[in-house]
């Protein structure tokens, strides 16, 4: 139901970005999906990779202010109606996004959403008979 | 009596009389502070009795007196009078730990609003004026310390204190209010206000004198508040371990701060080797009270960093001139009125699991105004969520805001993106500040 995410702080300076992809790239790690969001001050890469643990420690390694943490990984179609159903379901159950991305595999889409209550979050998750992601999964992304 | 001095005979004798005061008054002050627990313990460790200070140049023999030896006597050991004669303590701003407090008797109190008021009128202010003090009251010394100078010169006083724009220019409208103490960063800003509101200060208001203290500025500053006021601006200096303002002032001239020799004996030392510099060097300024009895200090460090200026000033006065202070010689800053050490930020920042160890303040000037920024790296524990990041700011604010009763701009930052600490000194302070 869930997957590992990492998210890095990021500053609102040249080159920070870059820096970091490169630090991934020279270790090999793939990228499935990545996100950047900021305010004016600073802002917050959270990507999902093929080997969150590895990638994580070479972070720590390199001093970079990182973060492991779980997210729900739920399939649903691409079209817009997929994503709507997904997320009224939510809503009707009184939880809130916090945040959300997608990546595409195919005919389906991946949607990574965080929201208020983790617990309530994978009950209606349950209860819907939602298709998900586990953290084996992306391995099939090697 | 003359129309140019307040005290004609006193601010232009001649300087041998002026030292022979000096002289005379000092011992006097050596005996009053052989009345203080603290003195007597010092002058017993370096083998000194008051007999051994007989001349001005005696007063090397005496050890320096720091902050640090106020806190730790803290608040009453060097009080040197029984404390039912004491009549007000005041206490310095945001310190750390400790705050360092001077206690006053009457005649100590009658004799500051007479240097306050000897400060006003030496640059033109009259009993016909109207004076407008927007410093703080309580225990900052620059609000009761010109309220009492300003009464004793016979203006009518406005004591505004510290905040609210709005009522400032209403007051300042509506008294006719002739002359502002006030700190320069906010000068301007009450300026930029008044056009806002469609005031015009040269055309609305009756101000034409301000006395700006308190705070670093350059001569720049000087001139943009001259012109957006249409006033003359007068550059004060005090302390709250010397009373408070009225220690150094500029005379009409403008050109460097005539420093009241019969209240203090200044001294200018090389901070490194403690010992004089010559004139027109640079050092700290030092300095001995001969005009007070209920706390009397000798050789008092002020950290401050001046220099004496050569020559005899057009305006008459005898008493020497400070140059412009150039900066401190420890690294408090003095920001709006207000001295911060990077420790109490330090300290603060320290509270909080999330942020790591390095930090560095840096003050600038935006637009008119002296800001402080606070960068600090964040630590391993790291959320992923931007709410919790804006709490922890919000938060740090908060509580530095408590501490240095200021507001700084705090600004998180990645880990290790802040300069390391070289050779064990973190460089913890820019100050960009204009100043010379």
């Amino acid at each position: 139901m869930t997957v590992n995410q990492i998210s890095i702080f990021l500053e609102n300076k040249y080159g920070t970005l870059s820096e970091i992809l490169m630090l991934l790239a020279e270790a090999n790690i793939r990228i499935i999906a990545a996100t950047v969001a900021d305010t004016s001050e600073y802002g917050i890469l959270r990507i999902i990779v093929n080997d969150p643990q590895r990638a994580y420690a070479l972070l720590k390694e390199h001093n970079v202010s990182a973060n492991l943490s779980d997210v729900l990984a739920i399939v649903t179609h691409s079209e817009a109606a997929g994503f709507a159903r997904t997320l009224q379901a939510f809503t009707k159950a009184g939880l809130t996004i916090e945040y959300m991305y997608c990546f595409s595999a195919g005919e389906k889409s991946i949607l990574i959403i965080r929201t208020n209550n983790r617990e309530a979050a994978r009950e209606v998750i349950r209860r819907q008979n939602m298709d998900y992601l586990c953290e084996n999964d992306l391995l099939k992304f090697n | 009596m003359n129309q140019e001095y307040w005290q004609e005979e006193l601010e232009t004798m001649k300087r041998p009389d002026l030292e022979r005061l000096q002289t005379e008054r000092l011992k006097a002050t050596v005996q009053q502070a052989l009345k203080s627990p603290f003195y007597q313990e010092v002058f017993k460790q370096n083998g000194l009795t008051a007999d051994d200070i007989q001349t001005l140049d005696d007063l090397r023999k005496i050890p320096f007196t720091t902050k640090d030896d106020l806190r730790a006597h803290y608040p009453f050991g060097l009080v040197a009078i029984p404390l039912r004669e004491c009549v007000r303590i005041h206490s310095s701003s945001g310190t750390t730990g400790n705050p360092t407090v001077v206690l006053h008797s009457a005649k100590d109190l009658d004799q500051w609003a007479n240097q306050v008021a000897r400060c006003m009128y030496m640059v033109g202010l009259r009993d016909t004026d109207v004076f407008q003090n927007t410093s703080g009251y309580g225990m900052f010394t620059g609000g009761l310390g010109f309220q009492y100078g300003a009464e004793r010169l016979g203006a009518l006083t406005v004591p505004a204190a510290a905040g609210n724009t709005k009522r400032q220019i209403k007051f300042i409208c509506d008294f006719g209010t002739t002359c502002l103490h006030i700190i320069p960063s906010y000068a301007t800003r009450l300026a930029e206000v008044m056009y806002e509101e469609g005031i015009d200060p040269h055309r609305d208001t009756k101000l034409h004198t301000v006395c700006i203290g308190a705070e670093p500025h350059s001569e720049e500053q000087r001139k943009r508040i001259e012109k957006l006021l249409g006033v003359k601006a007068y550059n004060c200096f005090g302390m709250s371990e010397m009373n408070g303002p009225g220690v150094a002032f500029e005379c009409k001239e403008q050109n460097g701060l005539h420093i009241w020799e019969d209240y203090v004996i200044p001294e200018i030392i090389d901070p490194v080797t403690l010992e004089p510099v010559p004139d027109g060097e640079v050092g700290e300024l030092v300095l001995t009270t001969i005009n007070r009895e209920a706390m009397p200090l000798l050789r008092y460090r002020t950290r401050d960093l001046t220099c004496f200026l050569p020559g005899d000033c057009p305006c008459g006065r005898t008493h020497r001139r400070l140059a412009r202070f150039k900066g401190r010689s420890d690294d408090m800053i003095i920001l709006k009125g207000v001295n911060i050490f990077p420790t109490q930020v330090e300290k603060i920042l320290m509270h909080f699991k999330e942020l790591g160890s390095n930090y560095l303040i840096t003050i600038e000037t935006v637009g008119y105004n002296d800001e402080m920024m606070i960068e600090v790296e964040l630590s391993d524990l790291f959320t992923d969520d931007f709410s919790t990041l804006q709490r922890l700011e919000k938060e740090v604010t908060r509580q530095l805001k408590d501490e240095l009763l200021l507001t700084p701009r705090v600004k998180l930052v990645a880990k290790g993106s802040l300069p390391a600490p070289e050779g064990g000194k973190a460089v913890r302070v820019k100050d960009l500040r204009k100043i010379c």
